[in-house]
């Protein structure tokens, strides 16, 4: 997963970068930070170095959704002002060690940062960390662009939503054209599909037309999960975990199928049903 | 199957309405066509049409499609017939075009009228509610 890329500077030294992940989604609340923080989780666990960085400055939340706000001293703002170095301001996971998060600043402004000042933080932590994974702020303002300057990639998180599916097709025509972005449904309710009572994930990404990186369902565990401030990723016995660990492994670079959750059809109604054309 | 039911019953699913908004509402923010200009430009549409041929207004049928990552237009309209009518005196630019040799519509957007029926008898197909047309891909030709 690294790359070899020979710095500006003709004379210096071929740096190891490594990847660096924008997570983002347009609309608010759709799980980029509860996806930031399992996706993490699992490639830590796969054995990765990586750093899970808080963009969203003046709404911190990272921190306690990996459960690490007690251990929050410094953040990026204090490490770009130079006011502590990024050892100081990287705090390390309880599980894994492997895994470091870089907090926002809770009491500062968006436009504190710039993104010159984003892209070369990134940077730095692309010479040190196999994955770097950007938590974007909601919105596509300031904070937006700081999330996605210093990225090389993006993941998309979109829930089965007019709303959150708008949303993200407006910051996927954003996005620069290299970081080709990848989807990861979150929140579906398999039932619901079923009933047509919820977009589907054909549905979303008839739309959206990217790459489908994973499908989270809605499982009161994750809420749970949240609470205690674990990642369900972690957990053994989780389906959502297993979901995200099986995003850790695409992200890998392996081929993992993603399972139809769409329930086959059985009796002779369902058959006929998509004889004549029936959606999935 | 419910859904097999809904569709039997004419019956529209709320994740049925939730993509149609959606692609309507994508459509307008893409090109940036408020939904009642795309409302005036159908009906100009079917004014500049019904000026050579007489079609069919009730089942016509006039959709912008998402296509990967780009926005078509579909046209399907009936016509009802092919006699030639006098362009009406304020013509556009190019009546020939069409007037001319109405059995060879113009190749590009006229596709559908091609599949559209001769004759009025042929439109006994499905009254098809806009949701099921727009998600009928490539089948436009559905009219005969």
């Amino acid at each position: 997963m690294h790359e070899l890329k020979a710095d500006a500077e003709p004379a210096a030294q071929p740096v190891r970068l490594g990847r660096a992940y924008v997570i983002t989604s347009g609309k608010g609340g759709v799980g980029k930070t509860t996806t930031t923080a399992n996706l993490g989780a699992a490639l830590a666990a796969r054995g990765a170095s990586v750093a899970v960085v808080d963009a969203d400055v003046g709404l911190r939340n990272l921190d306690v959704v990996m459960g690490l706000e007690s251990r929050v001293r410094f953040h990026l703002l204090d490490v770009i002002e130079e006011k502590a170095t990024l050892d100081d301001a990287l705090v390390s996971d309880k599980r894994q060690p492997g895994l470091k998060l870089l907090a926002a600043a809770q009491s500062r402004e968006k436009d504190d940062v710039d993104t010159d000042q984003m892209k070369a933080l990134v940077t730095r932590l692309r010479e040190r960390f196999d994955y770097v994974l950007i938590d974007s702020p909601a919105g596509i303002e300031l904070g937006f662009r700081n999330a996605v300057v210093g990225a090389d990639s993006a993941i998309i998180v979109c829930t089965p939503e007019v709303s959150a599916v708008r949303d993200a097709d407006r910051v996927v025509g954003l996005l620069p054209e290299h970081l080709h972005p990848q989807l990861i449904v979150n929140r579906l309710r398999p039932a619901l599909v079923q009933k047509g009572k919820m977009l589907s994930v054909s549905d979303v990404n008839s739309i959206l037309h990217l790459p489908l990186l994973g499908v989270i369902i809605d499982e009161p565990e994750v809420i749970i999960s949240t609470n205690r401030g674990e990642p369900v990723a972690l957990s053994a016995d989780s389906k959502t975990g297993a979901a995200y660990r099986r995003i850790a492994a695409r992200v890998a670079g392996d081929e993992v199928p993603i399972p139809d959750f769409s329930p086959a059809p059985s009796g002779l109604f369902d058959k006929l049903s998509t004889f004549f054309g029936g959606t999935r | 199957m419910i859904d097999f039911i809904n569709r039997f019953f004419k019956r529209e699913t709320s994740s049925g309405m939730a993509k149609e908004r959606l692609r309507l509402v994508l459509l307008s923010d893409r090109i940036s066509l408020a939904p009642d200009v795309v409302e005036a430009l159908k009906a100009d549409l079917l004014e500049v049409i019904s000026r050579y041929v007489e079609v069919d207004e009730s089942h016509t049928e006039i959709n912008f499609e998402q296509r990967e990552r780009e926005v078509a237009m579909l046209a399907n309209i009936p016509i009802l017939s092919l006699k030639p009518r006098p362009p009406a005196p304020p013509v556009s630019r190019e009546p020939e075009l069409v007037v001319a040799s109405p059995l060879q519509p113009a190749p590009a957007q006229a596709a559908a009228l091609a599949d559209a029926p001769p004759k009025p008898k042929a439109r006994r197909r499905r009254k098809r509610t806009n949701i099921s047309a727009t998600q009928s891909f490539a089948k436009p030709a559905e009219a005969t």
